[in-house]
């Protein structure tokens, strides 16, 4: 439908819409988060929703205790070999459509616990992230920059289509595997079909500008 | 409070022990006591209830991993060579390390006195690696002897629950032992630099590098 015309129908006091701009706007303005903090970031995930911050502005104030009444999963914080399998299983527990937020350093590749023996280096390598939010910890501004960003993308989401969400496609997984304890470290160390180690200019590292191409 | 007196007060209290005085040589002074391990928990009980002051508060419980260190030092002596006196070069090899070592600080609540900093080393860091625990002397140490446990691999003998505490059960190596060495899981980061970067330059080595001609992405 021609956007003009469409404003000037609202001006006039009829509101015509689409059934994919109604699923979305419905989805987008209540995405509940789970109520799971992992470490520092969760605090400013805290704030967040206080009163000062206001997340409920944007329709996710209920945060909720349970993975099977969730959308959205914020990881708040640095991810520990210990609970990352944990974590995978709260994912898969939730119902589609389900959304990630990886917030903080830590939660994208370690941060500053990145060569440590018991810290997972990233969640993304293991559960599809949507929006990352950098900084440790992020200011709840961010946080809300970040979930923001994602009601766009649910908005932007295409209801037919091959580019269509993958709660929509029968065919991808909604679940993931669940890394297991190994001896020396989790089994498998990522999911090879989510994630790959980044390939850059090794003959660079080491050097000025190293890596950059 | 002294740790001589503190040494002689348990000498003479504490029958069989022996005690050596291990000197810090930073500013802070901050010597220690090294018990046998074999009457480390009497010595320990000892502090707690006999010693003057009594020691009723255990602060804090660490390890520290000494690796097999040898040192070779060159002595020239005289020697005397079918009657002529000869300079000879004499290669003196030392060793020393090759154990576990727990270290207990103590506090004295009453007095206000403390730390008095308490040692315990095992036999060496393969198999003979049992210590007293002295969780029953100090409720503190619980958490902190399974952590010793978990990162250095220390069995304490007579602890009342001792499982790895950061660490999954079925882990098998002990992170904080200079020897760890940790999963082949390098991934790329821009600051790569020192030690993380020889370890990515053979971490790519080993899985057949991308070479600077090939496309990257």
């Amino acid at each position: 439908m021609d956007e003009q015309l469409k404003s000037e129908l609202r001006r006039q006091g009829v509101v015509a819409t689409t059934l994919q701009e109604l699923y979305n706007w419905g989805r987008k303005s209540s995405i509940w988060p789970l109520n799971f903090g992992l470490a520092c970031c969760a605090i400013e995930m805290i704030a967040t929703t206080m009163a000062r911050y206001d997340l409920a502005r944007f329709g996710a104030e209920v945060f909720r205790p349970s993975p099977r009444q969730a959308d959205l999963m914020i990881v708040a914080g640095t991810v520990t070999k210990k609970m990352a399998p944990q974590v995978v299983r709260l994912y898969n527990q939730m119902a589609e459509p389900k959304y990630v937020i990886s917030m903080g350093a830590c939660a994208i590749s370690g941060g500053p616990f990145k060569q440590g023996y018991n810290v997972l280096k990233g969640v993304d390598r293991y559960i599809p992230v949507d929006v990352y939010i950098p900084g440790c910890p992020p200011r709840p501004e961010a946080l809300l920059d970040a979930f923001l960003m994602l009601q766009r993308k649910i908005d932007e989401q295409q209801l037919t289509g091959p580019s269509r969400p993958r709660h929509l496609q029968a065919k991808l997984p909604s679940e993931f595997d669940v890394p297991e304890y190994g001896e020396h470290d989790l089994t498998p160390a990522h999911n090879d079909s989510i994630w790959h180690v980044p390939l850059v200019h090794i003959s660079n590292a080491g050097k000025n500008e190293s890596g950059r191409d | 409070m002294n740790l001589e007196e503190i040494k002689s007060q348990i000498e003479a209290n504490v029958p069989g022990c022996s005690l050596q005085i291990l000197l810090n040589g930073s500013p802070s002074g901050q010597h220690s006591l090294l018990v046998d391990k074999e009457h480390g928990l009497t010595v320990a009980s000892y502090l707690r209830d006999g010693a003057s002051p009594k020691f009723d508060y255990c602060s804090n419980v660490t390890g520290v991993d000494w690796p097999l260190k040898e040192t070779s030092t060159k002595q020239k002596t005289k020697k005397i060579v079918d009657g002529v006196e000869s300079e000879v070069e004499e290669v003196i090899k030392t060793a020393t390390g090759n154990y576990l070592e727990v270290v207990y600080h103590l506090f004295s609540m009453d007095a206000r006195q403390g730390p008095l900093v308490l040692r315990m080393r095992t036999e060496d860091r393969v198999d003979q690696v049992h210590l007293p625990s002295l969780t029953p002397v100090w409720r503190s140490a619980e958490l902190q002897e399974r952590e010793v446990y978990d990162l250095f691999g220390v069995v304490f003998d007579g602890h009342p629950d001792l499982r790895r505490l950061l660490m999954w059960d079925d882990f098998k190596d002990h992170p904080m032992r200079k020897d760890y060495v940790d999963p082949d899981d390098y991934e790329y980061e821009p600051t790569a630099h020192d030690e993380v970067l020889k370890r990515m330059q053979a971490h790519y080595a080993a899985q057949g590098a991308p070479s600077a001609s090939e496309e990257t992405r």
